[in-house]
């Protein structure tokens, strides 16, 4: 009896262990079921380099590089400006701060984390936004470039507590060594720690870009939403991600339109795939 | 009357242990004697302590583990046997005192319970008779329900010697059991094993020589994985027939 | 030699300077949110439905709404996040498979959170049909949140000592038996931790919950779990930018709840480990 209990319950514990792995399955299975009929009406080739998304108008126009170059420029934008402030302030929190001051940043920092996603959008809105029409005399602050620096901020929990935990693997014999032989602090950290913690740093950035390019209610709630291609940073755009966020709302359940938001589904269901695997892989290079 | 019945407990027959690739144990084949002290003895990484841990299957455990050879306790081959009642029959008392996060009276009670045991009143008899059993009770009999992480050392490591006890094995290993107590500590946990070998069969590792030859009555001399020497113990340190036992008894390596 | 150590000096005060680029826009988001929120605070306004298209009145309904859904979402994902927690420290081996199930959850944390309610709108809502509904909304969460709940509970498992383990199986005490009895209550609030943490995620989410249950405006509360329900992440964004000339303080409100929601729940889990650190016995 008591066998045939923990039989069970072990079959349980596998099928469970199992679940993520049928869950990433069912997710993408999903995403194809209602997303590939898309492109009975549309080639592959049209629907990822059309440069018209009117997917309302008759007959609509379902090209999505307007809104890839717009998760594009708006991920290059934030990654330009998290990048090397991410990986600073995850070298300062890692090598110099004391001890106390660590805690307090670790502590501001996972605050970031936990703040959702819509009330960032709508600090953006209300600070953000008008600061960025004054600044650059513009018809609307709604614009690619607010998008990248709210999104620059968001990526920053990942950026800096991934790149602290790779500086922090780094064995303090390698540090010691440096400093051992007359180099500064800093030039151990510059020489030493960082390509050592490298394989770590590119994971943290990379996985701080993914969270960047999966955003949705503050780009959504601070870029624009204008479906055009972007030809200047400071103009609106509209992501991959608020395109499905804004339309899907308003899509007919079986119409093309439905189907081709989930072809933008598709594909960013690759990209974070494509991500996450190199970053992992990045991050296992490292141990 | 007990010790002129020689019936073996333990048999263990050209056993062979692997770790992926190191070789643990080479080709060892020893007879435990019921109602005895055996002492392994030998430097680190001896292999004194796998060979310990095959008489309860704990290596099993490891993901790396295979093994050639048999061991069997009282004829039957402890592969045949499963692991659950294997190891209620043969105890352990591991090298540090490692009382598991619960009260003191649940430690005692924690195997037997598991085993299926429900009644409180049982339950309780049983851990005093436990812990007079391994001389634990008259100091801690007014704090049953403190936690055992209270005690000292060498009053955890009597603690769960009576955890071992009420379970009422047939057998109990010590694996370096006093490797972290004061001397007056492991004069009492030597005290006790010496007592508890009236009722059970004792299998003693140790790095501490003296100790050996205090307590054991077969002590077995292990060096790379192989049994060098098995022999009673005055045999072992006054007249030991290989050279490097007597080195080793000596103090010439270690 | 003088050169060096200014370099230091310039390149110090650069990292730190990046720092205060983080730390105090962080702070000052708190502040702006404290300062302009509180004061829209009253039992009124959290007590009461939303009135005149969501210009006046409280936000009741998706205070509630909120508190259904993460119920919901909790009640779905902790068993299986637990069980694949424990699946992954007791049992796995160092395998392919363990490689894979460790693979999935990675990415499972890093699809885009428009994509979970663009997954859970096509499972949910129209395959099975149960339509746009709390039910919907709180499996799309409650699949969200599953990889912040695995990995928590397994670091937790993982951290109660493996000798605990082998003294309760070397006293005769079954793989199962070890793990409910030894394992499981000494990793208790680290679980509580993870879970507590994965609240606050499905708590502050939208994009899941956009197609999946989310309702404009329902002045009323949800009579089962087949109905549409507001929710304060959703309301908020809804205030912002869809209905136009919503008092301020409405907008600050809201964000002031949700906010104070979300980081009541982390502050909660931090509290938990920290007890627990303290009180740590081995």
């Amino acid at each position: 009896m008591k066998k045939i209990k923990e039989l069970l319950i072990e079959k349980l514990i596998l099928i469970c262990g199992l679940a993520s792995i049928f869950f990433v399955l069912l997710i993408f299975l999903f995403l194809l079921k209602e997303g590939l009929a898309v492109f009975k009406t549309v080639s592959s080739f049209n629907f990822l380099f059309g440069k018209s998304w009117y997917p309302i108008s008759e007959p609509p126009a379902l090209g999505i590089l307007p809104l890839i170059m717009g998760s594009l420029l708006v991920t290059l934008g934030a990654a330009i400006i998290s990048i090397p402030i991410g990986v600073g302030c995850a070298i300062y929190i890692a090598e110099i701060a004391p001890l106390k001051i660590k805690e307090i940043l670790k502590a501001g920092i996972e605050l970031l984390a936990a703040i959702p996603s819509v009330v960032l959008g709508f600090i953006g809105m209300v600070t953000l936004v008008p600061l960025v029409k004054t600044v650059f005399h513009l018809p609307t602050g709604l614009t690619a470039l607010s998008g990248a620096i709210m999104l620059a901020f968001m990526a920053m929990p990942t950026i800096v507590s991934i790149a602290e935990d790779a500086l922090y693997s780094v064995p303090k014999t390698y540090k010691e060594g440096a400093l051992a032989l007359g180099a500064t602090h800093w030039q151990a950290i510059w020489r030493v720690m960082l390509p050592a913690a490298s394989s770590g740093i590119v994971a943290a950035v990379m996985l701080g870009i993914g969270r960047v390019i999966g955003e949705t209610m503050a780009v959504m709630m601070i870029t624009g939403n204008a479906a055009v291609m972007p030809n200047s940073i400071l103009v609106p755009v509209r992501t991959l991600t608020a395109t499905i966020a804004a339309e899907m709302g308003e899509a007919v359940v079986g119409a093309e339109h439905y189907f081709a938001l989930f072809a933008v589904g598709i594909v960013l269901f690759v990209i974070s795939f494509a991500i996450n695997v190199t970053a992992d892989l990045f991050l296992h290079k490292r141990q | 009357m007990v010790n002129s019945v020689r019936n073996v407990k333990f048999e263990i027959i050209g056993l062979n242990v692997w770790f992926g690739p190191v070789h643990a144990l080479k080709q060892i084949s020893i007879g435990i004697q019921a109602n005895e002290i055996l002492t392994a003895i030998g430097p680190s990484n001896s292999g004194k302590t796998t060979f310990l841990r095959m008489l309860n299957r704990l290596n099993d455990l490891n993901q790396d583990f295979k093994m050639a050879g048999v061991v069997k306790l009282e004829q039957e081959d402890v592969k045949n046997i499963d692991t659950e009642s294997l190891r209620k029959r043969v105890g352990m008392v591991f090298a540090l005192p490692l009382p598991l996060p619960l009260s003191i009276f649940d430690n005692v009670a924690y195997g037997v319970r598991m085993h299926g045991e429900k009644n409180e009143k049982i339950l309780s008899e049983l851990v005093e008779v436990s812990l007079k059993e391994a001389y634990l009770w008259k100091e801690v009999k007014d704090r049953l329900n403190e936690s055992a992480f209270k005690l000292s050392g060498g009053q955890q490591q009597r603690l769960c010697i009576a955890r071992t006890l009420a379970v009422e094995p047939e057998v109990i290993l010590f694996d370096e059991p006093c490797s972290g107590l004061d001397p007056i500590s492991t004069a009492k946990v030597e005290d006790a094993m010496v007592k508890l070998k009236q009722k059970y069969t004792i299998v003693l590792v140790t790095n501490n020589v003296k100790q050996a030859a205090r307590v054991g009555d077969m002590t077995a001399f292990f060096l790379n994985g192989e049994l060098i020497e098995l022999d009673r113990t005055d045999k072992i340190f006054n007249a030991p027939a290989d050279k490097r036992t007597d080195g080793y008894v000596r103090g010439e390596f270690g | 030699m003088k050169n060096t150590y200014r370099t230091q000096k310039i390149a110090f005060s650069l990292l730190f300077l990046a720092t205060l680029l983080i730390v105090i826009p962080v702070g000052l988001i708190v502040v702006i949110i404290i300062q302009k929120g509180l004061p829209a605070i009253n039992w009124q306004f959290l007590s009461d439905i939303p009135r005149q298209g969501m210009r006046a009145g409280g936000i009741f309904p998706a205070i509630v709404g909120t508190i259904y859904l993460v119920t919901g979402a909790i009640i779905f994902a902790l068993p299986i996040g637990l069980l694949a927690a424990i699946y992954l420290s007791e049992y796995s081996k160092d395998n392919l498979l363990t490689r894979l199930i460790k693979l999935a959850i990675v990415n499972l944390a890093g699809v885009p959170s428009v994509v979970y309610g663009l997954f859970g709108l096509a499972i949910f809502v129209v395959f099975f049909k149960f339509g746009a509904s709390i039910l919907s909304g709180s499996l799309t969460l409650g699949i969200m949140i599953l990889p912040v709940i695995i990995t928590t509970s397994r670091e937790a498992l993982e951290s109660v000592p493996y000798s605990f383990r082998e003294v309760s199986l070397s006293l005769g005490a079954s793989k199962w038996q070890t793990i409910r009895h030894i394992v499981l209550p000494n990793a208790v609030p680290g679980i509580l931790t993870g879970t507590i943490l994965g609240l606050g995620r499905a708590a502050g989410e939208t994009a899941p919950i956009l197609f999946t249950v989310a309702a404009f405006y329902l002045p009323r509360l949800p009579g089962s779990i087949f109905d549409q329900a507001m929710a304060l992440p959703y309301h908020l964004y809804v205030i912002s930018t869809q209905v136009p000339n919503v008092d301020e303080k409405i907008r600050y409100g809201t964000a002031f709840v949700l906010l104070s929601l979300v980081l009541f729940m982390n502050l909660v889990a931090i509290i938990i480990r920290y007890q627990f650190r303290k009180k740590k016995k081995w």
